[in-house]
């Protein structure tokens, strides 16, 4: 029982870690100028040169393989509502961490989307 | 031309009295639009590139859980155009997921990505004829009105100077 609260705990934090150290990496690069194919490009290779976008591959590739385990270990109906509940913690850190003002009605939406999610795939 | 020119206004600036209100877009709308777009395409791009995947798994086979059972199942991946396919979705994906945080928080983009549930629950009925549980629709319903909620929300409530570069 341990090792699965111990794995879930390493899921969630490789995947929040992950999502926010892309945002803040992409906040950096700012946004393409243009859609023209150049313009995109110019884009990318900005992308790929920013320490916090390769910083992030890492954690989401964390977050894909612990998921991988997490599911040969634990039956889907604990491990589903826990990667429900990645959209709560990825919200506190939207918060806490890139300090974006998280309104109440944001938090109903991300509070409902949790619970769909979870009514959804445990259902799928 | 100079496109690196500081300019103090980054929308142009139209009198009101000539403006038609029904044309203009305020930059929180144009934002919200385009983010919207974004969030489309993120969610065609990873239901298309699962289901690539899908077929291509099946394709292969199981694999085998030995040493040469996975190097076999590593060639057969790396020769199936359908594997290829799902994994040019997957990246078209990441780099919508990227361009759409580039400049909409974080917490807009992420449950809005969500709708992708919904949108595979009325494939799985629309396309495979699947019979879906109520729970699961009531699952589909919460996510459609929490995806709404979310979309009214402002999607910039952070300044591009609180991040140093």
């Amino acid at each position: 029982m341990i090792r699965v609260v111990l794995m879930l705990a390493f899921f969630i934090f490789c995947s929040t870690s992950g999502e926010i150290a892309l945002t803040y990496g992409m906040k950096m690069v700012g946004e393409p100028a243009s859609f023209r194919p150049a313009a995109l490009l110019r884009f990318l290779s900005k992308a790929l040169r920013n320490g916090w976008v390769w910083t992030a591959l890492p954690l989401l590739a964390g977050s894909f393989y612990s998921l991988l385990v997490l599911l040969s270990w634990a039956p889907l109906s604990v491990v589903i509502p826990a990667t429900a509940f990645n959209y709560v913690v990825g919200t506190l850190g939207a918060k806490y961490i890139l300090n974006e003002h998280v309104s109440k009605k944001r938090w109903m939406g991300v509070a409902m989307v949790c619970l769909g999610v979870a009514l959804v795939l445990i259902n799928g | 031309m100079s496109r690196k020119r500081w300019s103090p206004c980054r929308e142009p600036v139209q009198p009101a009295e000539t403006t038609n209100p029904t044309k203009v877009m305020t930059p929180d709308q144009r934002v919200r639009y385009k983010t919207l777009f974004m969030v489309l395409l993120m969610v065609v791009s990873a239901n298309l590139g699962d289901l690539m995947l899908k077929r291509g798994m099946v394709q292969i086979g199981a694999v085998e859980m030995s040493p040469s059972g996975l190097w076999r199942a590593l060639m057969s991946t790396a020769h199936n155009g359908t594997i290829w396919m799902g994994i040019f979705f997957l990246i078209g994906f990441t780099f919508c997921y990227m361009t759409a945080v580039s400049w909409a928080d974080y917490s807009y983009v992420m449950p809005a990505g969500a709708f992708g549930y919904a949108v595979q629950t009325f494939l799985a009925v629309v396309i495979l004829h699947e019979a879906v549980s109520g729970r699961r629709w009531f699952g589909v319903v919460l996510i459609v009105v929490g995806v709404l909620l979310v979309g009214q929300t402002h999607p910039v409530t952070t300044s591009p100077k609180a991040v140093s570069s």
